[in-house]
């Protein structure tokens, strides 16, 4: 199983640090798993321009190719102006509109307030929705005040995350077996 | 329909298109060279010929996994090697090409013909080739129309004056030489949906739409869309045929047919555009409300009569030969054309 994990953000570092830990804990807990962490601050990723993913070069190709054929996604994202960074949204706009079917996408959500809660509810499930990913319902909303100096320090935020991983992985699993034991009857 | 060579007595033209598509046959995991691949498409005319076909047209694409990039050549050889077949593309990318040498090619393999050549001219689904030949995808709607303008005007008109954004000015100018009968017929390539359909009704022009799957009634919109456009812009639908394009695979029974076809698309579809195609939507093909014509030889013609019913339209167009299949199913699907299919189709659509 192909887990990436997609840190959607080129500012800050509360995502990214949420990101580290939540990839080393789908390494620990799942050693048979290939994780890939993208972190689009370090990626020079362009601005769709519609074309075919495949079409496009250099970073812009690699991300959207690791994404394409991953099994399963984390997506990290903090909350800018109450809404997704933008760097986000093209990794959207940049994939096709069926790019998630028969993918897994879990989210991580890092904001300066509460109030943004429903962000992920109102911004990004529709969108992941749209693109056939069957979504693990439940996400991980962290504060500002649950880190301290790139450290999540709420233990609470800790086994959320763990609680999100597994479902991620089980929901994975899940799906893969419903969609073999489906495509089994066809007989082609 | 004079203009565009179809005689509705002799009831709906049936067609086969291969985009050239130069992939690994999924079963050997092997790919034969495009030296082969080019001369079994050729091949595939000739006996698409004798089966009584009445339309053979190949496309351009310049993306890898193709081999028939200079598709002009191509229908060139097929012209030369066939008698009586129709011949064209499916598409000529007119955006990225000079509509000039465009049409002294096509014109060219009309005369090598003795008469058979159209084109069918599309925007090109992939854009890798602005970059290749050194067009700005910016311009991607705006090159289309102004190119496709220029392509009929110069079927048009003998003497043309012309000028626009993306080529040198026209002052006077022969477009030579000129096809057999003197003009030649042009179709706009469609991809489904009815926004291009709509475009292709303004403008007057036949419109050749391509259909990967889903059910006739989504289709029927889009030709329904097109004659009203047609009619809104003055023109008489019944002036103006339509073809329709898409999968096609005949077998012993529906279920023979999905097993030997399904992972040619699936394989093929996953290298050409990254995503394979979902085996449910895949089994939904063998319903009669499928535009997929795919399944026994009788299934096919109640799929197709019932298409012919639904779309009215001149020309259907069948593409079997995607994602690396066998020469030898392509040359038993043919006979089962010729034989059963072919026959029973033109009985019951002649006027």
């Amino acid at each position: 199983m192909k887990v990436v994990g997609l840190s959607g953000s080129k500012v800050g570092t509360k995502t990214r640090t949420a990101m580290d830990y939540t990839m080393k804990a789908v390494s620990e807990k799942y050693p048979e798993t290939e994780t890939t962490l993208i972190d689009l601050a370090e990626y020079d990723v362009q601005f769709s321009d519609g074309r075919n993913y495949l079409e496009y070069e250099g970073d812009t190709k690699y991300v959207a190719e690791t994404i394409m054929e991953a099994d399963a996604i984390i997506l990290g994202t903090p909350i800018f102006q109450a809404s997704i960074p933008a760097t986000l949204k093209n990794i959207f706009d940049l994939l096709p509109v069926d790019a998630f079917r028969d993918k897994v996408i879990s989210m991580i959500v890092t904001a300066g307030s509460a109030k943004h809660y429903l962000i992920v509810e109102n911004q990004v499930k529709p969108i992941l929705g749209y693109m056939k990913a069957q979504i693990v319902q439940t996400y991980v909303f962290i504060e500002e005040m649950d880190f301290y100096q790139k450290e999540i320090t709420n233990e609470d935020v800790l086994f959320r995350i763990d609680r999100l991983v597994e479902d991620t992985v089980v929901l994975t699993e899940t799906y893969k077996q419903i969609r073999e034991a489906k495509e089994a009857e066809y007989d082609f | 329909m004079e203009k565009y060579r179809i005689d509705q007595s002799k009831g709906m033209e049936f067609g086969l298109y291969t985009l050239g598509d130069h992939l690994p046959d999924p079963g050997t995991r092997e790919r034969i060279s495009a030296k082969q691949r080019i001369h079994e498409i050729i091949e595939l005319a000739q006996l698409a010929e004798q089966a009584g076909i009445d339309f053979f047209s190949v496309g351009e694409s310049h993306q890898e996994y193709f081999a028939t990039q200079a598709h002009t050549v191509v229908l060139a050889a097929i012209a030369q090697a066939t008698e009586k077949i129709k011949i064209s593309s499916s598409s000529t990318i007119i955006s990225t090409s000079d509509p000039v040498r465009v049409y002294e090619d096509f014109a060219t393999i009309d005369l090598i013909s003795g008469g058979r050549a159209e084109i069918v001219a599309g925007r090109a689904s992939r854009v890798g080739l602005y970059d290749l030949l050194g067009y700005d995808l910016r311009d991607y709607e705006a090159l289309y129309e102004e190119k496709f303008d220029l392509l009929r005007k110069i079927n048009d008109e003998e003497i043309i004056n012309w000028s626009g954004q993306f080529r040198a000015d026209l002052n006077n100018a022969k477009v030579l030489p000129r096809p057999l009968n003197g003009s030649l017929p042009i179709w706009r390539a469609v991809g489904g949906t009815p926004a291009s359909a709509i475009k292709a009704g303004y403008a007057g022009v036949p419109m050749y739409m391509a259909h990967l799957g889903g059910p006739v009634s989504v289709f029927k919109r889009t030709v329904d869309a097109y004659r009203e456009a047609l009619q809104q812009s003055g023109f008489d639908p019944s002036e103006f045929p339509v073809a329709t394009a898409g999968f096609f695979y005949a077998a012993d029974s529906s279920q023979q047919a999905l097993r030997d076809m399904y992972p040619h698309i699936n394989e093929g579809m996953k290298r050409t555009n990254g995503q394979g195609f979902p085996k449910q939507h895949f089994a939904q093909g063998v319903d009669p409300r499928s535009v997929m014509n795919i399944g026994s030889p009788q299934e096919i013609i109640e799929k197709i009569l019932y298409q012919h019913e639904q779309f009215g339209h001149q020309r259907y167009i069948a593409q079997m030969d995607f994602g690396g299949m066998p020469f030898d199913k392509l040359k038993k699907n043919i006979e089962l054309i010729g034989t059963e299919i072919l026959p029973a189709i033109k009985k019951y659509t002649a006027k």
